[in-house]
């Protein structure tokens, strides 16, 4: 039920882990709902010059956490937070349906994390 | 060669050659109708009578209390609608269990929005039911008491026999779903005191689509399906002969290996869940430490999730289930393990490993090499890292 993209990136996830002293931190979901997931980025001149995340989950939570990395690595801010869930799930050459949703908690996990570096640094763009 | 495990027996299992054998001649030099009268369907009238008396004989009943089904489900359905369509003047009430397969729930469901009242009884931390919860629940307008022989999830055994002698004594209809243990552990109608027993082929490596619903003689019921006058106009449509001779040369070679068959498996089975609970930190057993399937193994790995674990076994060649959100359908983990009280984050982390004929202490032994460095990795990658649970 999932495509080759999704399985690679779950055999092979990108960026794993967690930056030190991050300028941005976004946390998203929970576990009760078994999904859950924490973005670090490191910004430098409004460009995302490193990001790594952490996810307990499935399959498409841990490929769309990979892929949403992939995609915002080296990003302008301004962009990155364009990358909509249907970016991500494009991306993987698409989700099964009722996994939609761990497209969209890697997307908001992206937005929480620079929302959380333009609230630390008072910049709005 | 790659390698291939496949610890998903309570799914389904692989057909015997000797029932693929036995079905053969029926697909095609046999293909007769068993409903005509001519020379071709009286052979296989007498073919699908034989293997009639082969089933009723392994659970203790009369032929005649035996009609065959597509299946389990069918059988499920046909137990709780057939009896609760037909006993209407006595009452509405049906009692039953949160962690019944959903071809019991579901029927339920059903009938309580056509105006039954249902009851769930509740469950223990090992899934056990407790009889005497059947005994004060039981009002003069129940008709019908369902608990499974044996829960698919978590291999738990339901004491069927006390609640059969609380339900004889009250004059309640008792159903059980015994999916799970035809095969392969002894079930016998009258000492676990059921009056309708669904079983099903391809649990006990025969074939899929085919199964029955005991009916003890007496006992009042809807017919199932309208049509044709097969099974004593209780099951309408022609009879599926080859899944019905599969059917029973499957329950005739499980009934030669069961003992020992359940002995070696429940050994490795406990070889296993030793092996895991060695190996592995923060697991959780789930089910009855004693009192289940000889080839259940169902823990919570907590910490990970259990459809990457299902995933991460798969690219090692094991096959295996879940009862995590992700593999459930819906976006609640298992119903089985949250009526069991496990909080749903730690539901999340479910594994069964269900053994079966060709398991092998090798496999038992490849599984536990992968398993510990899978749920590591996931931890790893988890924001709440390899202590949570701990707590």
């Amino acid at each position: 039920m999932y495509s080759e993209k999704v399985m690679e990136h779950f055999r092979d996830p990108r960026n794993v882990g967690e930056i030190e002293n991050p300028d941005g931190v976004g946390e998203v979901g929970n576990p009760t709902c078994g999904d859950m997931m924490r973005i670090t980025i490191r910004v430098r001149d409004d460009v995302i010059e490193d990001i790594k995340f952490k996810t307990l989950g499935c399959g498409a939570a841990i490929a769309t956490s990979s892929m949403v990395t992939e995609l915002a690595k080296g990003m302008r801010l301004k962009e990155a937070e364009k990358i909509s869930r249907k970016d991500i799930a494009d991306a993987l050459d698409g989700l099964p349906p009722q996994k939609m949703h761990c497209s969209v908690l890697a997307a908001d996990g992206l937005r929480e994390a620079i929302g959380d570096y333009r609230s630390k640094n008072g910049s709005e763009s | 060669m790659e390698k291939f495990i496949y610890l998903d027996y309570a799914a389904t299992t692989p057909v015997r050659p000797e029932v693929v054998e036995a079905m053969m001649p029926y697909f095609t030099e046999k293909f007769g109708n068993p409903s005509s009268l001519y020379t071709e369907g009286r052979n296989a009238r007498g073919a699908i009578e034989e293997a009639r008396d082969r089933v009723a004989a392994s659970i203790g009943a009369e032929s005649r209390e035996i009609v065959f089904t597509s299946g389990g489900t069918e059988a499920d359905n046909f137990a709780i609608k057939g009896i609760a369509y037909a006993n209407e003047k006595k009452g509405n009430h049906i009692i039953t269990t949160p962690i019944e397969h959903h071809a019991v729930l579901e029927p339920c469901h059903y009938l309580r929005k056509r105006g039954f009242e249902i009851t769930y009884l509740p469950v223990d931390e090992h899934g056990m039911v407790d009889p005497a919860d059947v005994e004060r629940t039981i009002t003069g307008k129940t008709v019908l008491v369902s608990v499974m022989h044996a829960n698919n999830e978590v291999g738990t055994i339901e004491p069927l026999s006390e609640i059969g002698k609380i339900t004889r004594e009250k004059g309640v209809y008792l159903h059980t779903d015994a999916v799970q243990t035809f095969g392969h552990i002894p079930v016998d109608v009258n000492e676990l005191g059921v009056d309708l027993l669904s079983i099903s082929a391809h649990k006990l490596y025969g074939p899929k689509g085919i199964g029955a619903l005991y009916i003890r003689r007496g006992t009042r019921m809807e017919p199932f399906m309208q049509g044709g006058s097969q099974e004593n106009n209780r099951r309408a449509g022609t009879h599926n002969v080859a899944g019905i001779i599969g059917f029973a040369k499957a329950v005739e070679i499980a009934e030669k290996e069961m003992v020992s068959e359940a002995k070696r498996l429940a050994e490795l089975r406990d070889y296993l869940i030793r092996g895991i609970l060695e190996r592995i930190e923060d697991v959780r057993l789930n089910g009855h430490p004693t009192k289940r399937l000889p080839n259940n193994v169902n823990v919570c790995l907590v910490g990970a999730e259990g459809e990457a674990i299902l995933l991460s076994l798969d690219m090692e060649g094991i096959s295996s289930s879940s009862g995590s959100a992700c593999t459930s359908g819906t976006l609640d983990p298992s119903h089985v393990l949250l009526a069991m009280g496990i909080p749903a984050e730690i539901a999340h982390s479910s594994l069964r490993l269900t053994l079966g004929s060709r398991t092998t202490k090798e496999d038992i032994d490849y599984v536990l090499d992968v398993l510990p460095p899978i749920v590591k990795r996931l931890r790893a990658m988890s924001p709440l890292g390899t202590a949570w649970g701990r707590k």
